[in-house]
This record gives structure tokens, sequence and C-alpha cells, in this order.
């Protein structure tokens, strides 16, 4: 093989391998690293370096450099007008009698630096038309100067390096552009949340027997969804569909609502159409969450289908609703109200084992059963349900054996019911 | 004369001369490892390097980018760098990039042993 056939080979074996490291998914500064270790392999070029312009300022930075000192000085700047001149001018040498003429202002500022590393050749790197950065190379091992065909391979190098560097601050941008909408979505997220804790608020101070009664839904009914395994979404959409299943109550007069005496049946009608007052206010909403609505409608349906508005039984009624029916009742049972004052622990699991399958899904009741356990033995991750019934209302010694014969019936008489489907 | 072999490259020292073993491919990896090979034997009082290049059939751009590497690293600790056993078509490609211009060639270890010897005794010489 002869020496312009083997260059030719050499060169060809370097530029495939520059397009591979190129495409190489790998650490971004190792690839610069190596694309101009190639680069300057391909020639035998003994010194070099690869810098980026730095977004927004006149400067560059080095991203790899190969057999320069220390004191190398690893920012150029570069102003504008010099910018506009490299987009056009290919490259230039370094030495006063040959520079391009587009390069004599960069080159007088940096001239003497360059020079004193061993720099014989600069070449703009360009991609679509802006400037993405610089190539510094040095002088070739052979002593030799640089013929017209390796100024052929450097640019077609460099070109390649370009698109590498220029594809790596593309991603760089689209990955910083979706961090931000994230943060977006974030806060906007957080705003609804409040919002929604907000109106659950408003909801509640038209009750003034209830006050804090809506949050406490919201927060029951997501304890009860991660106890039935539900995603951090899914569970964070439960919470608020609790926070707002009252809210038809806003069209209710505070009368009715706050009445301290048994309601007639006028006004039990009045009241009965919150659930569907509820939900023609939160069907026109966009919701990140689904059910939302629906929930608000449902949750005084029952699963023996004895419930209102539309009567619905068991699976026809939304998972959702028959988890806030429940919380919604156990927060009514623990709370004091005018007419009653709350319920002690042993009756409301009375009331559980009377109104499971009826008003009350099984399964329902069972996981809110085992978050309560969870918190009584302490193997759950917080104490929430504690806090909200106050301390002194739970006792672990007296109240695990009533959960725990619950738990076992209900456990039964799930698995008949199976059996007897099956 | 302690010989190792890590990460696959062998070497082993002659006096104040090492002698490390280029793989059959010299690319970005093996040109590394040789590389460091190179750095650890100057920094542990080696005067010489001589790399033997009796396995070696291909030599690509980074493994000439890494060999100048070596050549400037050993230029700066004052240490010489001999070539020995480099095949016809890697040789070629040697005097075509100026690498030859750097370093000493020999035809086998032996030969690149004895030609620093007599550079020693030579540098004595002229040193006395």
């Amino acid at each position: 093989m002869d020496s312009t056939s083997q260059k030719l080979v050499h060169s060809f074996g370097a530029l495939a391998d520059l397009g591979q490291e190129i495409a190489n998914p790998n650490e971004f500064h190792e690839m610069v690293r190596t694309s101009l270790h190639l680069l300057l392999g391909t020639l035998a070029i003994r010194r070099g370096a690869v810098a980026q312009c730095i977004e927004g300022r006149d400067e560059t930075e080095c991203l790899a450099v190969w057999g320069l000192g220390e004191a190398f000085q690893s920012r150029l700047t570069v102003d504008e007008t010099e910018r506009n001149a490299f987009l056009t001018s290919g490259l230039s040498r370094l030495s006063i009698e040959e520079r391009n003429p587009h390069f004599a202002a960069f080159l007088d500022r940096h001239h003497d630096d360059l020079q004193s590393q061993g720099i014989e050749l600069v070449i703009p790197m360009v991609v679509r038309g802006e400037l993405t950065g610089l190539v510094l190379l040095g002088g070739k091992a052979s002593g030799e100067a640089f013929t017209a065909d390796d100024l052929e391979v450097i640019r077609a190098m460099v070109r390649h390096v370009g698109v590498g560097i220029h594809t790596h601050q593309l991603f760089d941008k689209v990955e910083q552009r979706a961090e931000e909408n994230r943060r977006l979505y974030e806060e906007l997220r957080a705003i609804y949340r409040d919002t929604v804790r907000a109106f659950a608020a408003a909801i509640d101070i038209k009750d003034k027997y209830t006050q804090g009664h809506s949050e406490r839904v919201g927060k029951y009914s997501e304890i009860i969804a991660r106890e039935l395994g539900w995603k951090d979404e899914e569970v964070e959409g439960i919470a608020i569909a609790g926070y707002l299943h009252d809210i038809g109550k806003l069209v209710v007069e505070r009368d009715i609502i706050n009445a301290p005496y048994k309601i007639d049946a006028k006004q039990s009608n009045e009241l009965n159409r919150h659930p569907a007052a509820g939900f023609e206010i939160l069907a026109p909403i966009q919701h990140p969450y689904a059910d939302i609505p629906l929930t608000a409608k449902y949750h005084h349906e029952r699963v023996d289908g004895r419930g209102y508005p539309d009567g619905l039984s068991g699976e026809q009624i939304p998972l959702c609703a028959r988890i806030v029916t429940l919380a919604d009742s156990f927060d009514a049972m623990t709370t004091d109200r005018p007419y009653k004052t709350r319920r002690i622990f042993s009756e409301v699991v009375e009331d559980f084992r009377l109104n499971t399958g009826k008003q009350f899904d099984c399964q329902v009741v069972l996981a809110l059963c085992r978050a309560l356990l969870k918190e009584m033995d302490g193997s759950g991750s917080d104490r929430r349900m504690t806090k909200m019934l106050g301390k002194n209302y739970l006792n672990s010694e007296r109240d695990t054996p009533l959960l725990n014969e619950l738990i076992a019936e209900l456990d039964h008489s799930q698995q008949t019911a199976a059996a007897g489907s099956a | 004369m302690g010989e190792s072999i890590g990460l696959s490259i062998r070497s082993h020292c002659v006096g104040t001369t090492a002698v490390i073993y280029a793989s059959d491919y010299l690319n970005k990896l093996t040109g590394e490892r040789i590389e460091r090979e190179c750095k650890d034997r100057l920094n542990s009082g080696c005067r010489a390097l001589v790399i033997d290049f009796s396995d070696t059939q291909l030599v690509n751009s980074i493994g000439i980018s890494i060999l100048m590497g070596i050549i400037d690293i050993a230029e700066k600790s004052d240490a010489r760098v001999v070539f020995a056993d480099v095949n016809n078509q890697t040789m070629q490609l040697f005097e075509m990039l100026g690498l030859t211009r750097h370093v000493v060639l020999a035809k086998n270890e032996q030969e690149a042993l004895t030609t620093l010897t007599g550079f020693s005794v030579q540098t004595k010489a002229i040193s006395h």
C-alpha cells in the first residue's frame, strides 16, 4: 500500500471511529476527549483542545485538552463580530503571515497564549449556522506543515465533533425545559391542592357543627386508599375527592344544614340534593384526577342499593365513592355533633359489623380496620388517624381484639361469598 | 525482574528499563492501559521505556494519539522510548505520521535493551 492510500485508510478509520463515538450516548466529556484523541491521532498532532461556546457569554470553555501545559488559558473570548466572521471563514493558522484576516482580532488577543502552547491552527466548529466552539491544534509530530489534504481531513472531523457537541447542548436544553415543566406542573398541583383545601374549609364553615369534616374525610379516604395499595397519584386523587365530597352543600340553605333539631321530609329532600348538586358543580371542571365529580355524586349510595341519588348497588358505585362513604360515616360517628356526642370506638366497630355489605363495602371496611390496627401496633408509617381522633380515643389493648375479631369475621364472609359465587 | 499482568498489559523491568507489551489491537482501551503502565513505571524510577509491538496487528488513531502522549511524558521525565518489533504495516504508519522521529526503533526486545545499554554507557561516558 502506498503512503497516500495508507493515509486515506487511516483517516477513514478515524472518521468511522469518530462517528461511532459521537453517536455513543456515554458521558459527554469522555466523548469529547475521545474525539480529540481521534482527531490528534489521525494526523499525529501532538497537542490540542476542544472548547465550547458558553451560551449568552462571549467566552468559551475547554471541554478537552491534550498535551497543553497547565497554564493554558482555558477560557477564550469570542465577541459577536468574531462569531459572525468565524461562521463563514473556515479555519486559520496562528502565524501572523498566514493568518486568516477574519480571525485577526481574535488572534491578536490570544496569539501569545496560544503560541506559547504550540498551537498552530484555530478551527471554528459551526453547526447549523451557529458557532458551537473552537478546536485548537498544535503541529504534526512529523514537523511538516499541514497540507491542503490534512486541512480537509481536519475540517471534516471538526464538523463531526461540532455536531456531537451541538447535539449534547440541544439535549441539555430539552432536559432543562423538561425540568422546568416538571417544576411548573408540581407548582400547579400544589396550587390545585391548596385551592381544593380552601374550598373544603369553605364548605365546612357553612356547617358550624362539622368544622374540619371535609379535610378529615379527605385524609381518612387517603389512608384507606393507601391501605388498598393504590398508587400515589390515585391516593392524591381520592384525598381531593374527600375534600370536595360535600361541595353540593354550598347550594343548600344554611338553616337546614345547621338545624339543631330533626329536619322534616321537605328539608331532608333539600339536604339530599347536595350529592347531585356537587356533581353539577364539579363536572364542568377539568380535574387532574378521575372520578372526583362521581365521588361527590355517589357518596350517599349504599352497597345494598338503598342509598341516593340513584340507588346504585355494589360495584355499580365507583370504588372511590365507596371509600369516601365509609370515611364520611367514620368521621360522623367519631366527632361530636350538636344533637349527639361521638360514639365510643366499640360502637363504631359494631356499626361496621352491622352495616358492612349494606351501607359499606367489605374490602373498604377491612382496609380501614387494618390501617387502624397498624396505627395502634406502631407498624404504620404514621399515626394520622390517632391524631384526628384525639389521643385518648383509641386504646390499643382494648380495641385491637375488637378490630381483629371484625377483620376475621369480614375475611371469612368474603371468602364464603367468593366460594359461593365460584 | 518483576513481571506484572495488570489489566491484561504485560510488562517487566530490566534494571531501570520498563518493557511493556502492546496488545494485538492498540485502541482506546488498550492504549490507555499502556499509557497508565508507562506512567507508573516512570513514576517508580524507570528511565527508559521499551514498547514491544510483537503482538500488535493494528494501531488506530486513538492508539497513535496515546503513543504520542507517552512520548511526551517520557520526554518530560528525560526517559528514552524504544519501539520494538513493529510489523511492516504499523511501521509504515508510524513513519508516515512522523512518530519515528521521536523514538528509537529496534528489531526486537533484546536489540532494544542493548541499544539502551549503549545509550546508558554513552551518557555515562559523556557525563564523566
